[in-house]
Parts: structure tokens; C-alpha cells; sequence
């Protein structure tokens, strides 16, 4: 029965009837609550906001005006700050050295995590739980803890200062945060896929790249959201083993500390210009967050 | 699942364990090295068994920063889990104000953490800052730099502000996942707003929520860049964490032996900690496949 045809009998008019005004009842009940809903909602958006429309406001105002007294927006608008930022190679690389290692990262964690993350969600072998609890606690390791003898390691190997000591740090959190999130999607995958597929004379690496890596796709897209979040946050470390050929975007930012206090207008640019990457790669996982952000474990 | 028992299965878990045991096994190796000797330079060195770690146990400044690094991790569970359950259950589901709301809500996520410091130092100030200068015009003496509990308060704000957002997104993919089926019978057997919420939402959040509640205390455990940014650690050192007392010890003073016990200590908390957490999920997930 579609809405649209008409009633033919007395009681689907009455039925019609009944439905409409329930529905009709139920709107006038809920709408305060909506309204009280939306505005919880707006309240703790400007509550996320506020603090980062503060920076942007002081991004865009000169040192004076910054330290003349309170202006809740840019009266003398400027792009100083910005311009020194992108124009002066030991600001602006910051960037392209961050921007590196996490990229290096990402595509390091997430082609030894695939595999590994298969073995532990299709097979059990000697040793697999402790294994996994293992990789875990790697995930909880401090980071503080690991300062100096990766300081030490990498200065041997001859790694500091490069990207890829960087990135190969990174991997202690990020390669066990990815087989645990791909380990949650791919147990939601019937196994009878893969079996099927190899009565089908599939060979396991063709079977795992073109026809398991598909149909996981979205936990591998959120998995690289959260790859690319704790590398690019990350600071301890990358400061750590990096001097000038490396540094990154964090690190070069202490640089606002000069003899004459804190240069405010660039420290609040630079920060904007952190932000940005973020915005950008949530925008383009924005559709799977709802459903993958659970991790594939609910 | 039932999974095939295959030893071949080690082969596809090699590659990440060369890795990760490169980057974890030899320096963790290196920090219990350092723990049981004293260290004067490259050539001199003395073994000292577990002297240290008696050193560190007893260490009256180090308790003091363990207490505190508990206060505050269980200071900020305490608030971030009821507060990100509510906002995953008032975000919006359809229509561009869900894609609006969910980028808005993750923005904090993907900021570096120092920036968090810098951006909170700089909202705080009393002279250039929004909230500490409207704090002061209405007649607080609001300063984080000599005033130890508007130093806690401004960090767990800052907290709060920071990681909220991931408890309510892990809960809103959570809610997401109930069928729609559950909630019309609930309409049907006329359930309160609150007994769908008890019976129907928060089961199926428990999931999500160890995974939130995990990740929580562990980066909160953790806690470096923000309130080094933001206080230093001050006033005094009332919100010195574990990571940057241990931080000073070792790359500001050079303390190899004692810095590399309180190492082994703090992960051991740590380790600890997580593993009641792990064996809990487990035992869940074994009574869920039960139910199933």
C-alpha cells in the first residue's frame, strides 16, 4: 500500500486517520525537545570552537595590536603572520618534514599491519593472545620512556635527523593501533569468503589484494584516519630525533620564543596552519567515521 | 569465529614483528640496561642491581606525581565518558548538519598536541586571552601561573575540550549501529526515554566504550606536550605528570640509572593497569559469542 493511492475502505480512512494525528501529536510533543537537543549541541560547538576562533582572531592581527589590549576580532586585518610563514623555508618546511614522515608512516604501518592483522583475525598459532596482548602494550608504552635509547639507536644506525627515523618511531604506537582496528573489520568478513575463493584457484597474495582488501576498504580508510591523527600530533619523539634536517612543524614552532618575549601573531598563524591537514582529511572520511569509528567492534 | 590452527601463520605476522621489535624491543632493552647500572661515561660503568628502583619507589616527589597522574586520569574519565555519551546522543544523524557536527567535533583530535598547549596559553593569558580575561572583568583573580587549582581546572578543561570528541564519536558509531527495529519496539511497549536508553543504547555501547575508556587513560597516562605548553608544570610542580618529570630526569639532568627504573616503573603501571582492562574485554567478547 503506497501513501499516495487513495483509501478504499472505511477503516483504511480511519487507520489514515489515526496515523496522521498520532504523527502530528508526537511533532507538537518533541519540538521543545528538539529545539533543547540543537541547542545542547550548538553549545558545545561553540564550546569546541571558541578556543580555535580565538587563535584565528590573533592569527590575523598584528603584534601591537595583540598586546594594545582585547579585540574579539582583527581590526587592523593583516596576513603578515601567514606570509612570514610561507615565505621563510625553515617555517614553511616544517611542514613538508611533518607532512613526510606521517606519510612515510602511514604507508609503512599499513602494509605490515594488513597481513599480520589477517593472521591474528583467521588463524590461531603458538603464542597468538600473548602476541596480541603484546603489540598492545606497545600502544601504552610512554613514549618519555623510549627518549633516550631511540636517541641512541637511531644516532648509531646513522638515522637521526632523517624522516625515516622519524616515521620508524612512530610505527611502535601506530603499526599495533592498526592491527588491532583492521583485526576488528576483517573478523566481520565470513571466513567462507576466503575459502570459496581459494576453492576458486585463487592464490592467497592475489586473493588478499583483489578480493579481500575491497571489501574492507572502509576499515582500511578509517584506519589510516587514525594512522595519520597520532603521527601528526605526535611530538615527544619527532622532536626528539630530529635537529634542522627533519624538524618538524611542532618543533620549529618554538621558535616564536625570542629575546623579546613571544612573537603571538606567528605562533597563532603557525598553529592555524596545523589545523588545516585535520580538516582536510576529515573531510574526506567524514562518510565512514559513523559507521568505521566504532572499529568494527559493536 | 572458529579459526583454522596453522603455525604457517607466523609468516604474515613477521614482517611487523621485525619492526615493531626494532623499535621497541632493543630500546626497551637499552632502558633495563640503564636501570640496573650507574653510568658515569662510555667506558665506566658500574652494576648497581636494583638500587634504583629502590631509589625511585622511595622518592617522595615521584609519589607525589604518580597521585597526581591518577587524579587526574581518573579526574577526566569521571567527566569525559558521561559528557561524550550525551553528545553522541544529541548529534544530529542526517542531512549536512551531521557532516557539519562530525567535522566540527573530530577538529580537536587532529591537532598537534602541542599546538593544544599553545592555543590554551593563548585563550587563557589574563592580558591577551578570551576566558582569562573575562574571567578577571568578572572579578576573579583568575592565573594559572601561581594559582595551583586554576592551573588543575585550566587542564582538565583543556582536557576535556581536547578528548571528549573521541568517546562521543566511538558512541555515536556505536549508536548508529542499532537497528531501527529495536526502537520501534520499544515505542511499541510505550519505554521511557530513559529505559531505551538503559536497555537498548548503553548495552550496545559497552563495546565502544571499553575501547574509549582504554584509549583515554592510556593517552591520559601519558599526558607531555599540553601542560607542558600550557603551565611548565607549575605552579611549583603541581601539575608536574609522570611524562615530564621522568622527561627532566632524563634529558635535562642526565639521570641515566634512576630515570631508567622510574621508566620500568611507569610502564609497569601502565601494563598493569591495561591488563585488567584487556582481560575484561575478552571475557565480554566470550560472553557475547555465548549469547550469539
Amino acid at each position: 500500500m503506497s501513501a499516495s493511492s487513495s483509501p478504499k475502505t472505511p477503516e483504511e480512512v480511519r487507520q489514515r486517520a489515526a496515523v496522521a494525528d498520532n504523527r502530528r501529536r508526537r511533532k507538537a510533543r518533541s519540538a521543545p525537545r528538539q529545539w533543547r537537543r540543537r541547542g545542547l549541541m550548538a553549545a558545545y560547538i561553540v564550546f569546541v570552537l571558541l578556543p580555535v576562533y580565538w587563535l584565528l582572531n590573533m592569527s590575523f592581527q598584528s603584534n601591537n595590536e595583540i598586546l594594545g589590549g582585547l579585540t574579539l576580532w582583527p581590526e587592523n586585518f593583516t596576513v603578515e603572520h601567514y606570509a612570514k610563514i610561507l615565505t621563510n623555508s625553515s617555517w614553511y618546511m616544517g611542514y613538508i618534514n611533518s607532512i613526510t614522515y606521517v606519510l612515510m608512516n602511514m604507508l609503512i604501518s599499513i602494509v605490515v599491519a594488513l597481513p599480520a592483522a589477517y593472521a591474528f583475525s583467521r588463524y590461531q598459532f603458538i603464542g597468538d593472545k600473548h602476541l596480541f596482548f603484546w603489540l598492545l602494550t606497545n600502544l601504552m608504552a610512554p613514549p618519555a620512556v623510549f627518549l633516550l635509547p631511540y636517541f641512541q639507536l637511531y644516532y648509531t644506525v646513522g638515522l637521526f635527523d632523517t624522516h625515516v627515523a622519524v616515521a620508524l618511531a612512530h610505527c611502535l604506537f601506530n603499526i599495533p593501533l592498526a592491527v588491532w582496528i583492521l583485526e576488528g573489520f576483517m573478523s566481520g568478513v565470513p571466513k567462507e569468503i576466503d575459502e570459496t575463493a581459494f576453492i576458486d584457484g585463487y592464490s592467497f597474495p592475489r586473493f588478499f589484494v583483489k578480493i579481500f582488501i575491497p571489501m574492507i576498504s572502509s576499515g582500511i580508510g578509517v584506519t589510516l584516519f587514525f594512522l595519520f591523527m597520532f603521527s601528526w600530533v605526535e611530538l615527544l619523539l619527532a622532536s626528539t630525533l630530529t635537529s634542522t634536517g627533519a624538524q618538524p612543524i611542532a618543533s620549529v614552532m618554538t621558535q616564536t620564543k625570542g629575546a623579546s618575549g613571544i612573537d603571538w601573531g606567528t605562533l597563532a598563524a603557525a598553529g592555524t596552519l596545523t589545523i588545516l591537514p585535520g580538516i582536510v582529511v576529515v573531510y574526506f572520511v567524514r562518510n565512514h567515521i559513523a559507521k568505521g569509528f566504532a572499529l568494527g567492534r559493536t | 569465529m572458529n579459526k583454522v590452527y596453522n603455525n604457517r601463520a607466523w609468516w604474515l605476522i613477521l614482517p611487523m614483528l621485525l619492526l615493531v621489535a626494532f623499535s621497541a624491543v632493543i630500546p626497551l632493552m637499552t632502558v633495563v640496561n640503564y636501570s640496573v647500572q650507574d653510568v658515569f661515561d662510555a667506558n665506566t660503568r658500574f652494576f648497581t642491581g636494583t638500587e634504583w628502583f629502590k631509589e625511585m619507589l622511595n622518592d617522595p616527589a615521584l609519589q607525589a606525581a604518580v597521585l597526581r597522574q591518577f587524579a587526574f586520569s581518573l579526574t577526566i574519565l569521571a567527566i569525559e565518558v558521561p559528557l561524550g555519551i550525551g553528545i553522541a546522543l544529541i548529534m544530529p544523524k542526517k542531512g549536512w548538519q551531521a557532516s557539519a557536527a562530525l567535522i566540527l567535533v573530530t577538529m580537536p583530535l587532529l591537532i598537534p598536541w602541542n599546538v593544544v598547549g599553545s592555543i590554551w596559553q593563548i585563550f587563557t593569558r589574563g592580558d591577551i586571552g578570551l576566558m582569562g580575561w573575562s574571567l578577571r572583568e568578572l572579578g576573579y583573580g583568575y592565573n594559572i601561573t601561581s594559582n595551583p587549582v586554576d592551573a588543575w581546572a585550566t587542564i582538565i578543561l583543556m582536557d576535556v575540550w581536547h578528548w571528549t570528541s573521541l568517546i562521543a564519536l566511538l558512541c555515536y558509531s556505536g549508536l548508529r549501529s542499532i537497528p531501527d527495529a529495536y526502537y520501534q519496539a520499544a515505542r511499541i511497549d510505550r519505554a521511557s526515554k530513559w529505559a531505551v536508553f538503559r536497555y537498548i543504547q548503553l548495552p550496545k555501547l559497552t563495546n565502544v566504550l571499553v575501547i574509549g575508556v582504554l584509549l583515554r587513560f592510556m593517552h591520559s597516562f601519558m599526558i607531555y606536550a599540553e601542560p607542558f605548553v600550557l603551565t611548565g608544570g607549575g605552579p611549583g610542580s603541581s601539575t608536574t605528570f609522570l611524562s615530564q618529570s621522568l622527561t627532566t630526569m632524563a634529558i635535562g639532568q642526565q639521570d641515566l640509572g634512576p630515570s631508567a627504573a622510574f621508566s620500568l616503573i611507569y610502564f609497569l603501571i601502565i601494563l598493569l593497569v591495561t591488563w585488567v582492562f584487556y582481560t575484561a574485554i575478552m571475557n565480554m567478547q566470550k560472553d557475547n559469542n555465548k549469547g550469539a
